[in-house]
């Protein structure tokens, strides 16, 4: 179980998160929503640590995440990035099997590349992509590299930060139903990040909204149509005119 | 009053600022070794940078050092000849290039290929979210990245500057019986009675710290890094100035310690 209290972040004055309070219980699938750069990403590094949260807690399982041992914690997640993050220096497959290829979960070479192969499938990639360098693919392409990486370990913890933008209609379906797969079948935890309102309601059992700093609306995927928060419905339905300004 | 004090206000807050500097390098000096005894040790990592501080840089090393020893030669050749010692080319060609030009040019070599790449390379790496990936795959980014190009530069460095040597005294031995009218196997049997052991080892000291300031700027600058290309453009500059400021002014500093021995 992650728990989030009061949690507060500030970039010198711009104040991105001020007082973030959430629960995600083991074994389910929440889905951040909220408007472009209201912190949803630093939300999820600060989780990590790989963002230093100013004030607030953050435990994982009741410890605090930044007193926690590094290496156990981390080797409990996985993280795709919104960038996608490869590394551009490695070919596909061994970005994919990065963490089966050294550290405590290192196996021999060609079982690493078989099981990124593997991955590789589930995300709707070829086998033939494997060899191939990052810079080699499309934006989409390279988005669904940073998905099988993520997953590659079977981490018990997923974070996914947009994991279907800039996919096609019949790819973001793939990889919704791979995201609640993961959850329903491997038991993993998961939090995701998403713009696309059909992907919140393939992936999530639990949807939170962040504006202003906090989570405005947080409840059951199936409340979120009647959520009675003009910042929920607005969001959900796309609308210009409403709460949330359209500049920002 | 206060426009009085306003440079030295300036003068202070420089200070200071230079001071957390190099309190910060040191630190993360002292980490990166720490990080190089330590396990886990990332061979393929290491071996990627052998070969990229050592192998390619052969050839900017050994073009610099010949054209260096040639003109030594021409220029000994002229000024000696103004109080009749044309004679002494071959030793002071050897004791120049050994103690003083070859560190100190294959150093600046050193930091303009190969801190320049590595701190762009690590940089960039740091703006892409890769550092940040590194770590949730549960990899050290100072183990990965940093340890396995300063302890490959600190082995190689002073391995290139020993070629940077041999390269230069050659230059220095082709100008000389090319042109001034040296006789071959006298200048040779010159260069190698003249020169002793402790040159050479001073020589190849130099290379090593040299190596390990050129690497270590690179790391530091490229970690460092602040957002978006021109944080990548920064980090480069920056890393190439400091690397090249601090091995001259380590090169002035070891020169009148081994003088001191
Ligand atoms: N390392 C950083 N340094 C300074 N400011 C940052 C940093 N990371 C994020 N920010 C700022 O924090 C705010 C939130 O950024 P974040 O990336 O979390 O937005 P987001 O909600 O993920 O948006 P999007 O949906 O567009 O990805 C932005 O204003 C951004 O400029
Ligand atoms: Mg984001």
């Amino acid at each position: 179980m992650i728990e989030l209290s009061n949690v507060k972040k500030s970039f010198g004055s711009n104040h991105v998160l001020q007082g973030v309070d959430l629960t995600i219980d083991r074994g389910t699938s929440m889905v951040i929503i909220g408007g472009s750069g209201t912190g949803k990403s630093v939300l999820l590094k600060s989780v990590l640590g790989l963002v230093v949260h100013d004030s607030g807690t953050i435990t994982l399982d009741g410890q605090d995440v930044t007193k926690a041992d590094r290496d156990t914690f981390l080797a409990r997640f996985g993280m795709l990035f919104q960038g996608g993050a490869l590394f551009d220096s490695l070919p596909v497959w061994q970005n994919v099997a990065f963490r089966l290829l050294r550290g405590s979960l290192k196996r021999p070479k060609d079982e690493a590349r078989e099981i990124a192969i593997e991955k590789l499938r589930r995300v709707g990639l070829k086998p033939d992509v494997a060899d191939r360098l990052p810079a080699e693919l499309s934006g989409g392409m390279q988005k669904r590299v940073g998905l099988a990486r993520a997953i590659a370990a079977e981490p018990e913890i997923i974070f996914f930060d947009e994991p279907t933008t800039g996919l096609d209609p019949i790819m973001s379906s793939v990889i919704n139903d791979l995201i609640r797969e993961i959850v329903d079948e491997m038991g993993a935890t998961a939090m995701t990040i998403t713009h696309d309102m059909s992907s919140v309601r393939a992936i999530a059992d639990n949807v939170a909204m962040l504006h202003g700093g906090v989570i405005k609306w947080t409840g059951a995927v199936g409340d979120m149509d009647h959520s009675g928060d003009p910042y929920v419905d607005q969001f959900i339905s796309g609308r210009a005119d409403g709460p949330i300004e359209a500049v920002r | 009053m206060s426009a009085l004090l306003a440079p030295l206000g300036v003068l202070g807050r420089n200070t200071l600022g230079l001071m957390a500097a190099i309190g910060r390098v040191t630190l993360f000096a002292l980490q990166t070794l720490s990080h190089i005894v330590r396990p886990p040790f990332y061979s393929r990592e290491f071996g990627v940078a052998l070969m990229q501080i050592g192998w390619l840089s052969l050839p900017v090393v050994g073009l610099t050092a010949v054209f260096t020893g040639g003109a030594l030669a021409l220029q000994i050749y002229a000024g000696g000849a103004r109080f009749n010692a044309e004679a002494v080319v071959p030793q002071i060609v050897a004791i120049g290039m050994v103690r003083e030009l070859g560190p100190v040019l294959v150093g600046l070599m050193i930091a303009a290929r190969v801190t320049s790449s590595i701190a762009a390379e690590i940089a960039t790496m740091k703006v892409t979210e890769q550092i940040d990936a590194l770590v949730t795959l549960s990899t050290h980014p100072m183990k990965y990245l940093v340890a396995p190009r300063v302890l490959a530069a600190l082995l190689v460095v002073p391995l290139l500057v020993g070629i940077g040597d041999i390269i230069g005294v050659f230059g220095g031995y082709a100008v000389a019986t090319g042109t001034l009218g040296f006789n071959a196997a006298a200048y040779i049997k010159n260069t190698v009675n003249f020169l002793e052991l402790f040159d050479i080892l001073s020589s190849l000291a130099k290379g090593c710290v040299f190596g390990g300031i050129a690497s270590t700027m690179g790391c530091y600058y490229g970690m460092q890094s602040g957002r978006g290309a021109q944080g990548v453009g920064r980090a480069t500059k920056g890393s190439v100035e400091a690397a090249a400021v601090l091995i001259l002014a380590a090169n002035f500093v070891l020169t009148g310690v081994f003088f001191s021995l």
